[in-house]
């Protein structure tokens, strides 16, 4: 069981290798019901097209493990940010993406002010938003203005 | 509860159906990269709303009907998705247009579900309202710069504003299945939906300097199945590909 355990949450996010599934907490829960794999996963952006891929590595790695197996998805309690483990903010940004500032801490009006997003290859404060989406769902595109590289920003939601 | 939980589930999965389609004709067409790739982001965000309803919807529909069969097998007179959304493109001031008035009527709306008596609307609505909030941030930013921006995009933005007006009212048009909806606690009261619409929607057009039109007529009729002559256009396109190989998959 804790073969299996150890197996699914190391199931990597697609987009982002360096990030498995239980670094982003999109992994709830595995059980064990009647001798089968029970996991329950959460989608990240309702259109997110990784969740397919990661089903079927769920489903392959129960397999692999010995085991048959089912993953269930869930929508509540709805997916945030905030879920990323410290680990998996710290590979983001070894990875090169800004890992996810905490959620709320954006000047929430109608035309929204987020809060510092520092360069995840020279620390600096000093960067600005390029674009506010990015090459996948979760992210949008900054800048540095130090030492100028462009970098992804992984949103937090 | 059968039936009005479908009809009402296939109302919001059509509006985001339809919308998503709408955008995706976008893709490669916008004024710069990172609106293009701005749109691919929203298409897809609506695309996985609908995708999300259409799977409950035929799970409680029980008779087997999956995503896209529902997406794609229907014709034009059982979509039921709000006329605003299949409202053309046009030129970039009245996309951002048609976008801040359907980002002004989800965010309270999807933000009203997540009270949902049904959990698993009330899941799917708690997810919508997180990536709607980041379209009104986005549409409602557009129309404040072209609206305050030069007497061009002014005299634009303010077009845009003025053709899709006429079709807000079918944003909030109720009928017995929302009632029954409604009394069942699953969806909230359209007029209290409406208030936080028309004052955020007030707002940002102030803040863009420009004028809520005055026209009072209104064009209704897509909860029902009446549609504008846009729909006919689109389901083609949209349909065509699963029509003709049907039983395919990727």
């Amino acid at each position: 069981m804790g073969r299996v355990r150890a197996a699914v949450a190391a199931v990597p996010d697609p987009e982002v290798p360096v990030l498995s599934i239980d670094d982003l907490g999109v992994l709830r829960s595995v059980e064990e019901v009647d001798g089968r794999i029970l996991v329950t996963i959460t989608p990240t952006y309702s259109g997110c097209p990784a969740m397919q891929f990661i089903e079927d590595r769920i489903i392959e790695a129960v397999v692999d493990a010995g085991f048959e197996g089912e993953v269930r998805t869930v929508f509540s309690p709805a997916w945030t940010t905030d879920w990323m483990s410290d680990d998996g903010r710290r590979k983001l940004r070894d990875y090169g993406i800004a890992p996810p500032n905490p959620v709320g801490s954006a000047d929430e009006t109608v035309l929204t002010i987020r809060a510092v997003v520092r360069c995840p290859r020279c620390d600096s404060a000093d960067t600005k938003p390029v674009s506010e989406f990015g090459s996948t769902a979760c992210k949008a595109l900054y800048q540095c203005n130090d030492c100028h590289e462009p970098f992804d920003y992984f949103k937090e939601l | 509860m059968g039936s009005p939980l479908v009809t009402y589930l296939l109302r919001l999965g059509d509006d985001n159906l339809i919308l998503s389609q709408r955008l995706g004709e976008l893709v490669s067409w916008m004024p710069e990269l990172e609106e293009d790739i701005a749109v691919a982001n929203l298409a897809l965000d609506h695309l996985g709303q609908a995708r999300n309803l259409f799977t409950y919807a035929g799970e409680v529909e029980g008779l087997g009907r999956d995503e896209d069969d529902l997406a794609m097998l229907r014709h034009e007179r059982e979509y039921s998705n709000a006329v605003m959304c299949e409202q053309p493109n046009g030129d970039f001031g009245q996309t951002m247009a048609r976008q801040l008035l359907v980002d002004a009527f989800q965010v309270p709306l999807y933000e009203a579900l997540t009270g949902s008596s049904d959990e698993t609307l009330a899941g799917i609505a708690a997810k919508a309202a997180k990536e709607a909030r980041y379209h009104l941030r986005h549409s409602s930013t557009w129309v404040v710069r072209l609206g305050d921006g030069t007497a061009e995009s002014h005299r634009r933005m303010q077009a845009g504003i003025e053709a899709m007006w006429p079709y807000i009212d079918d944003l909030f048009w109720v009928d017995g299945v929302d009632d029954e909806i409604r009394e069942a606690g699953i969806a909230p009261d359209m007029t209290v939906v409406r208030d936080t619409f028309e004052r955020t929607v007030a707002r940002v057009l102030a803040e863009a300097t420009l004028e809520p039109p005055t026209d009072p007529y209104q064009r209704t009729g897509g909860r029902t199945g009446f549609h504008t002559e846009h729909l006919g256009h689109i389901l083609p396109e949209m349909q065509n590909l699963h029509r003709a190989h049907p039983g395919v998959s990727w």
